[in-house]
């Protein structure tokens, strides 16, 4: 059928523009992320896994037994989740795939650190101000039903490939439940204490650091948890232009039709899932 | 009266209006046209109409109106929290409406501090940090104003519970840390909208001499919206009556009582139902000097009754249970005829009630005769306090002479 308008190359030519004016500042995006993720990898990297290991199951049993850490309770609370990361990860290790653990691990830690700068303050803006809610929620929504592929196809024009594309199409992909948890905490502040700050004097940033931030804290970490765990799901993806780590595994699984490394692969991801989850939710809990 | 204290608060033609053609609305209102046109005329609300008064320094002033009459509308001018559309508000010398928003925020630091109905109080806080958020605001140091926040909850009777979260306290708690966070900040003015409403009648009653002691020591000027009659005029020095924005009637609660400006006035100081609030409780003498028998003979007796200056007294047994009344003529009689025991004089055949009878409950026991009620103690017998009849009758002539007629039938059919 003859096209009655050409939506796709007018996107095209804007894009190729963006590219062109703005290389060294795409440039400069590439080296910054690369060189995050590289560093972030060889110094993990360079830590004896059980050290790791150790480190992880610590972290995750504070983070469920908190003051009672030296009781019973506390066992009961945090003992369960630290057993599994013990074996959990000892299993990735065993398996052969530790180095790629880690990798996915730094890609997912970087995409969703560079999510939460854009989302927190966009979500702010869009609780308190109605015009920035109405520009900012289509948008939001467009970005939630977009197939997490087409990111990809920017994301390679612009960075080429390897970890960076990688990175932008995750970031994209997992930034709106932060954007829109953060504008709900908010929102759903009592207005009688927010009245309250006003009456006493509180100037508007007053308001947002010593009242709704600390009482939409649980909502907002809440949808940190979503990013973490959208950004997890994005790394069979962010494989296919070159991100490195579990994901192209799985990537070079079906590809070969290999079902072992498929297979191991995928519950590796499931692994790494699970406990940054389970950990982010009892430090959403507190 | 004349009232030598100094204006703290004076409102000049104030003027609020919600909407957006509000400066077409404020023309409309100019012209002298309702309310209802200038709603459906322009979709603005007028929520306070042309309002003045002036509040003195150490005063109490009340405002009350039902639902809906601009009371929160009214007080939120005040601090501007609702923007005034036309009017002033003066702050001792200076107006309000005029200062720029830096002013602003200084004024709400540090002149005035608002206690609300739904409390407000900061929920990931403790009580002392609660306390001290005020402090906070206007960027005092951590231990000073920590300082001041504890003093602060000791006036309101919370010493101990500092480390405690709101959540873990009932509502007349987590008001009295309203109240504690807006001391703390030491301002001259208080404003409070309907501040005890959500409490319970026995806390609020609690709360309402508590916010008395208060003022009385720290000299306060308070601004208190409720639509509790009885509460305004225990508290109120002044009581000002609202109704669709306009103030009806400014005065003290005997004024307002005795001299409603308006049918409004009028119709609302009459739903408030005294007969059924006041109690043998509140009217009774309590300190009386009473006979017992039969240690007090009738020389005893008499003496008792010269001392003070009475033709009769109450008597109780030797385990304090009343038992009825002497009166001094029957005692000389018997003193003649040299009896030793009051016994022959004693009246047995009185009125006594419990203390919680409500006036409504005591007028039929107005008999005419010069008996005093006594007020007895239900478990024990034990007299708590006596009600003279000419107090009773003076508390009950508030309602009119139809109602007593009414009452006294119906008393006498029983
Ligand atoms: N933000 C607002 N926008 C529009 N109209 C309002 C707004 N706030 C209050 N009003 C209206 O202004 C009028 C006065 O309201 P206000 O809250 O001052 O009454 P109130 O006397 O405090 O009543 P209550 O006893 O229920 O607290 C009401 O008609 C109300 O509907
Ligand atoms: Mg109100």
């Amino acid at each position: 059928m003859e096209k009655l308008i050409d939506l796709g190359t007018i996107i095209e030519s804007g894009i190729n523009k963006l590219e062109e004016n703005f290389s060294g500042l795409w440039g400069a995006i590439d080296d910054i992320i690369s060189w995050t993720v590289h560093s972030m990898n060889n110094v993990l990297l360079g830590i004896p896994f059980y050290i790791i290991i150790a480190f992880v199951a610590l972290g995750a049993y504070y983070a469920n037994a908190e003051k009672n850490a030296f009781k019973i309770e506390g066992l009961k609370k945090g003992g369960g989740l630290t057993l599994f990361v013990i074996l959990g990860l000892f299993l990735v290790f065993a398996m052969g795939y530790w180095e790629e653990s880690i990798q996915t691990t730094t890609l997912v830690i970087v995409s969703t650190l560079i999510a939460l700068i854009f989302s927190i303050p966009l979500g702010i803006l869009a609780a308190r101000s109605k015009t920035a809610d109405v520009i900012i929620r289509p948008i939001l929504d467009l970005m939630q039903t977009m197939p997490a592929f087409v990111y990809l196809i920017p994301a390679i024009f612009f960075f080429s490939v390897g970890n960076t594309p990688g990175v932008v199409a995750t970031v994209i992909f997992s930034l709106p439940p932060a954007v829109r948890l953060t504008c709900l905490g908010i929102q759903n502040v009592p207005s009688d204490v927010i009245e309250a700050g006003r009456a006493f004097g509180a100037t508007e940033k007053q308001i947002l650091f010593k009242i709704q931030l600390p009482l939409a804290k649980p909502t907002i970490l809440a949808g940190i948890n979503q990013v973490i765990l959208l950004a997890l799901s994005m790394v069979v993806i962010a494989s296919m232009v070159g991100a490195k780590g579990l994901g192209s595994i799985v990537y070079q699984g079906i590809q070969q039709n290999d079902i072992a490394k498929g297979f191991e692969s995928g519950l590796g991801i499931v692994i790494l899932a699970i406990i940054l989850d389970r950990i982010t939710q009892a430090i959403a809990k507190k | 009266m004349t009232d030598q204290r100094k204006i703290k608060i004076k409102v000049e033609d104030l003027t609020l209006i919600f909407g957006k053609r509000k400066q077409e609305a404020l023309a409309l209102l100019d012209k002298g046209i309702s309310k209802e046109e200038i709603l459906k005329k322009t979709k603005c609300t007028v929520g306070v109409n042309k309002v003045n008064f002036e509040i003195k320094e150490g005063e109490i002033f009340v405002i009350m109106g039902l639902s809906g009459s601009g009371k929160s509308t009214l007080i939120r001018c005040l601090n501007r929290l609702n923007e005034p559309t036309a009017g002033k508000v003066f702050f001792d010398e200076h107006d309000i409406t005029r200062e720029t928003n830096k002013e602003l925020l200084e004024t709400r630091r540090t002149e005035m501090s608002m206690v609300f109905q739904k409390f407000g109080l900061l929920p990931h806080r403790t009580i002392l940090e609660n306390a001290a958020f005020g402090l906070e605001i206007r960027g005092e140091e951590k231990l000073a104003r920590e300082e001041k926040a504890q003093q602060a909850l000791e006036t309101v009777g919370l010493k101990g519970y500092e480390q405690q979260f709101p959540s873990a306290m009932s509502g007349g708690m987590q008001q009295r840390v309203g109240l504690a966070r807006a001391l703390a900040n030491d301002p001259e003015v208080l404003l409070m909208d309907e501040a005890f409403s959500a409490l319970d009648p026995l806390i609020k009653s609690d709360m309402q001499d508590e916010l008395l002691a208060i003022q009385s020591k720290l000299q306060k000027t308070i601004v208190f919206i409720t639509h509790d009659l009885d509460e305004a005029m225990k508290i109120g020095d002044r009581i000002a009556i609202m109704k669709d924005g306009v103030v009806d009637q400014i005065g003290t609660a005997e004024e307002i009582l005795t001299n409603p400006a308006t049918e409004y006035v009028e119709a609302f100081v009459n739903k408030v139902d005294r007969k059924t609030i006041i109690t043998a409780e509140t009217l009774m003498f309590k300190k009386n000097t009473l006979v017992q028998m039969p240690k007090d003979g009738p020389k005893g007796s008499i003496r008792k009754m010269r001392t003070i200056g009475v033709d009769v007294l109450p008597v109780e047994d030797e385990n304090k249970v009343f038992l009825g009344y002497v009166w001094l003529q029957d005692l000389l009689e018997l003193e003649i005829e040299k009896e030793t025991s009051i016994e022959k004089a004693l009246k047995t055949n009185v009125p006594s009630v419990y203390k919680s009878y409500s006036v409504e409950d005591m007028l039929p026991l107005i008999t005419g005769t010069k008996y005093p009620l006594a007020v007895i103690e239900e478990e024990t017998g034990k007299l708590l306090g006596l009600i003279s009849q000419t107090s009773l009758i003076i508390e009950a002539t508030r309602f009119g002479k139809k109602e007593i007629s009414e009452l006294k039938e119906r008393a006498n059919e029983m």
